[in-house]
């Protein structure tokens, strides 16, 4: 009964969506205010049935309603709760769910936080967000519902993968899901300016704090699988460059440049039809993600055809978002003006230089994860692209990038003057080099990737660092109080998520060179070393979990002598999937580096095959992508977003771009 | 190893899932499909080489071929009973000295393109491997394009740098 | 107006040809690069006796399939009723018995009937990476010089022996005569 519930409450939310998308177009094109008003209770409206819809499906997991063929395969008696409440979005239609769920949630916020914002603006972003509402709930409705029954019902369920009962699958992809569906209120943003002929500076501004959290929540997401497959997979390794992987990496460097151009769009009303551009873009590849993960037609090796209506509905939908928005710009955006001019050497130029950088890089990806599809769709050949190939095409194009990092929040709007910033930056760049060549040295070994990489990253930090000082110092006459109100938090935003990369790329080069890692077959009593670090097993046991058996190794790590920890590596044979161990890492973590092992097979009588790893500076990795997130909120939270939402004045006053180029903006 | 399509309810498990653990339902669903007993060198065993250089040599090759019946996974990673038979071959035959060109052609001979992570550059990857280069240029291009075009607004609109000069000197009565 | 689209236009619809396309092709299907080629070398002990060693030219001299097996294999039992139909109808079938015991093996052929000329025996599968088996069961198809015409990934049903395998046989058999 509460499944046919939940499945009401779906159906009534696409009907809503369905309502959402219409009414409020409709009112903004005839100017009538009851009608634009419709979108924000509509919103609220589908948002309080999806969490309805949501909540009887949790249900469903919670009391093991084995009826719901959903939860049959995705949970059985023995899960432990919390794995019940996440196993909802541990399968493809439960995920979509989730998925619906979150952009009504998204639509919400825009509903609630964008009040002060023109009421056209408003309905029609929501209209729009109500079209891709329409989209993914007609998906989840008519191929993938969560609710189907199952008759009759098995008495227990087959499981959740044991891979997803983890606390990573409870953080990762709510977090990966407002990121990819916060792109869907950018691409809103940039249908419904372009619907009301309203390309400008004010466009610019309303939609780059929403940019600016999706893209947070992205990092995140993709941050947070990254650090859970570190652990999780017991082989240490952080990314693989699978193209489900990608399919959340492309959208986040489309985002990343549609971040950085959005800043130009705002400030100097330029590159204002480029981030039309990569709003669609950046859209359309989270639904080429959706479509990468669940049509079957990258991933799998073997790729018994998956259900192939999936497959061919969400192209539908990739389809209609792409011709749609292509045919909105044809016929709108010939009134969008050009914006301010430029110098060759100025904040503009370098950060369409980031752009490019960017978007050949989200190219390079996409062209790697497509290629053997091209190839084989041509009857060519079957290949396979991996790590090899990603990382000798993305380096090249991520050095000249991370170079220019650091140097293009220290060169001027519109014209910057090299010998300027030749001053300031001469001895931050000689110190970089110096620090580049030094630190692997210290290391122990030098190779010039690696200096490159540490001394890149050095070049952030500091120039971030001085140009944090001599903001502060500017203020030396205030007091303390005046220093630290120099440090505007969009400025200080953007620092702290440059910084943040710079930490990625010292954990990165670190990891990448100096790694230790040993296969060894141990015995009780028997050591083995890993760099400075000694590995004696001291006992394995049986253990026996919620749902799974284990062998527990018992692993004492010891350093000169003196005992460092224990760590307890397991493998574990969980009931529902017998015959096929997992293992279970242990690790000690330390900012330096972390020590990992895992348990691999018995050999012999008593000895087991043990994996240990020296990992340096993995910590920097997940902190540098906290910061980057955080940097991220933080500008979002710029005093001057809420400021700039005066209805009236469309803020174009303060946008110092010569008058001839202000009147060639449609207002 | 068993290569029946998966019944459908586990196909949609595969699916299932998005974000950056894809790999982990493959690891999964390739577990369900190979219980085989095992009879090669089991992930992790310890390999040992007379010289640096054959050690470094298998391990780099390990992670650059890929196990053909997994699902996007090389045969360092892979549990599969294929995997644990290509990582054994790549051990003996980097033991009796085979070059990496060697061991690449011997699996390559056997089981196509496909087993490389590597992709070969030639005639069908020409594209692959140099059209993000080409497309860097080209996005260099588009650089100088806008720079000039907008460079020309900004002059347009005021003085150039040139003009400023100029004026500065008039000023003075140059 | 269009004009001003025609790039991403351009791109967007070979993107979404290039998926639809994509949505129709298996991609589990290898092509395998020995077809065409001599069948490789291998040398193995038979599975009913130990004695006796087997290589590849125990498998050459006529046209024959070549069918990789496994007890544990419960896919390669749902092909068996056709090889032992082919087997009947006189066509010559080897094998290798692939990561298998001796005694599986034997119990598994004992139970049914055995389509299998000569058979050898390979726990460890060296053979099975000399010929670039992927996964049991995989059937070849040799001439009678021995070169490999044509291979199977997965199991044979009736459909495939009358569409392939069959008319494949026959080609091979009247370019013999």
């Amino acid at each position: 009964m509460i499944a046919e519930l939940g499945n009401f409450a779906l159906i009534l939310a696409l009907c809503l969506a369905a309502t959402q998308a219409v009414l409020p177009l409709v009112g903004a094109g005839i100017g009538n205010e009851r009608l634009m008003r419709t979108g924000r209770s509509l919103a609220v409206g589908q948002f309080v049935f999806l969490v309805a819809s949501y909540a009887a499906l949790t249900w469903a997991f919670v009391v093991s309603d084995f009826s719901v063929e959903y939860v049959a395969l995705n949970s059985n008696v023995a899960l432990p709760t919390h794995y019940k409440v996440t196993a909802v979005w541990g399968g493809h239609e439960g995920s979509l769910l989730l998925w619906v769920m979150v952009l009504a949630a998204w639509s919400v916020a825009v509903a609630i936080f964008s009040k002060p914002l023109p009421r056209e603006m408003v309905a029609r972003v929501l209209a729009v967000l109500g079209m891709v509402s329409v989209g993914f709930l007609a998906f989840t409705v008519l191929t993938s519902n969560p609710f189907d029954r199952l008759i009759p019902a098995p008495a227990d369920g087959v499981d959740l993968n044991p891979l997803l009962q983890d606390p990573g699958m409870i953080i990762h992809p709510p977090l990966l899901y407002m990121g990819y569906v916060g792109m869907a209120v950018v691409f809103a943003f940039a249908m419904a300016a372009l619907i009301g002929g309203r390309l400008d500076a004010a466009w610019a501004r309303w939609s780059r704090p929403w940019t600016t959290v999706a893209w947070c929540f992205l990092t995140l997401g993709v941050g947070v699988g990254s650090w859970w497959a570190y652990y999780e997979l017991g082989w240490g390794g952080w990314w693989f460059w699978d193209p489900v992987e990608n399919a959340s990496f492309m959208p986040w460097l489309a985002a990343t440049a549609l971040l950085h151009c959005l800043a130009v769009t705002e400030k100097r009303g330029g590159f204002k039809v480029w981030t039309v551009m990569l709003a669609i873009v950046t859209f359309a590849l989270t639904i080429l993600g959706a479509f990468i993960v669940r049509s079957g037609v990258i991933t799998s090796v073997h790729a018994f055809a998956t259900d192939p209506d999936r497959g061919v509905f969400l192209l539908a939908m990739l389809g209609a978002t792409l011709l749609g928005s292509l045919a909105l710009y044809a016929w709108r955006a010939p009134k969008v003006g050009l914006g301010g001019g430029f110098g060759w050497y100025s904040r503009e130029s370098l950060l369409l230089g980031n752009n490019v950088l960017l978007v050949v890089s989200c190219a390079a990806v996409f062209i790697g994860t497509l290629y053997p599809l091209a190839l084989d769709a041509f009857s060519l050949s079957k290949i396979s692209v991996g790590p090899p190939f990603f990382d000798a095409v993305f380096m090249p194009l991520m050095m000249p990038m991370l170079f220019l990092v650091g140097m293009a929040p220290r060169v001027a709007w519109k014209q910057g003057n090299p010998q300027e910033t030749y001053r300031e930056l001469r001895w931050v760049f000689v110190v970089s080099v110096l620090l580049g060549i030094a630190w692997p040295l210290a290391m122990g070994a030098w190779n010039p990737l690696t200096a490159l990489g540490l001394g890149l990253a050095i070049w952030i930090l500091l120039t971030a660092a001085t140009d944090l000082r001599n903001r502060m110092m500017r203020r030396r006459s205030q007091g303390l109080g005046g220093m630290l109100r120099a440090l505007r938090p969009s400025f200080l935003g953007m620092h702290l998520a440059h910084a943040g990369l710079a930490l990625v790329v010292i954990a990165i080069s670190m990891v990448n060179t100096y790694e230790i890692e040993r296969d060894v077959r141990l015995a009780p009593g028997e050591t083995a070393t890993a760099g400075k670090y000694a590995f004696t097993l001291a006992s394995v046991s049986k253990v026996r979990g919620p749902n799974f058996d284990a062998d527990q190794a018992s692993i004492v790590v010891t350093r000169n002598g003196t005992q460092v920890t224990t760590l307890t590596p397991q493998r574990r044979d969980y009931d529902s999937q017998t015959g096929m161990p997992m293992t279970q890492a242990s690790l000690h973590r330390r900012p330096s580096r972390d020590l990992y092992v895992s348990l691999g097979e018995p050999v012999g009588s008593d000895a087991w095959l043990v994996r240990l790893y020296y990992k340096p500076y993995m910590f920097w990795m997940w902190t540098g992508g906290l910061l980057m997130a955080f940097g991220g909120f933080l500008a979002a939270a710029d005093r001057r977003y809420r400021l700039a939402r005066d209805r009236s004045t469309v803020s174009q006053t303060d946008i110092p771009i010569s008058g001839r180029d202000v009147r060639q903006e449609v207002s | 190893m068993n290569q029946k399509p998966l019944p459908t309810h586990l196909r949609h498990r595969r699916t299932a899932w998005t974000g950056g653990l894809g790999t982990l339902l493959g690891a999964l669903l390739i577990g369900l499909m190979l219980a085989s007993p095992a009879a090669a060198l089991p992930v992790g065993q310890p390999v040992e080489f007379e010289t640096e250089a054959q050690e470094q040599q298998y391990q780099k090759l390990v992670r650059e071929l890929r196990c053909t019946v997994c699902q996007s996974e090389t045969i360092y990673e892979s549990n599969a009973p294929l995997a644990g038979d290509m990582r054994r071959r790549v051990y003996e035959m980097t033991a009796d000295g085979a070059s990496e060109d060697e061991i690449i052609d011997f699996m390559v001979q056997r089981y196509g393109d496909y087993v490389r992570y590597r992709p070969p550059l030639q005639a069908n990857t020409v594209l692959l491997w140099t059209s993000p280069f080409l497309l860097l240029v080209a996005g260099g291009l588009v650089w100088l394009q806008v720079v000039r075009q907008r460079q020309q607004v900004a002059n347009h609109g005021e003085l150039s740098a040139d003009e400023r000069a100029a004026l500065e000197r008039f000023r003075r009565g140059e | 107006m269009l004009k001003r689209i025609f790039i991403p236009l351009t791109g967007a619809l070979m993107v979404l040809g290039l998926l639809y396309v994509g949505l129709g092709l298996d991609s589990r299907s290898l092509p395998s690069p020995l077809v065409g080629k001599p069948a490789p070398a291998f040398e193995l002990e038979s599975l009913e006796d130990p004695e006796r060693m087997i290589t590849e030219a125990d498998f050459i001299g006529e046209v024959a399939l070549v069918n990789v097996w496994a007890s544990w294999c419960s896919s390669c039992r749902s092909e068996k009723p056709y090889l032992m139909a082919l087997a009947r109808q006189g066509v010559t079938i080897h094998a290798f018995n692939y990561r298998d015991t001796r005694e599986d093996a034997t119990h598994y052929l004992a139970a049914d009937m055995n389509p299998y000329d000569t058979i050898a025996f390979d726990p460890q599968g060296d053979a099975g990476m000399e010929w670039g088996v992927y996964a049991t069961p995989e059937t070849y198809v040799l001439d009678a010089e021995g070169i490999i015409r044509y291979k199977h990934i997965g199991p044979l049903d009736a459909q495939l022996v009358r569409e392939e395998i069959l008319p494949v046989l026959e080609k091979l058999e009247a370019e013999q005569s």
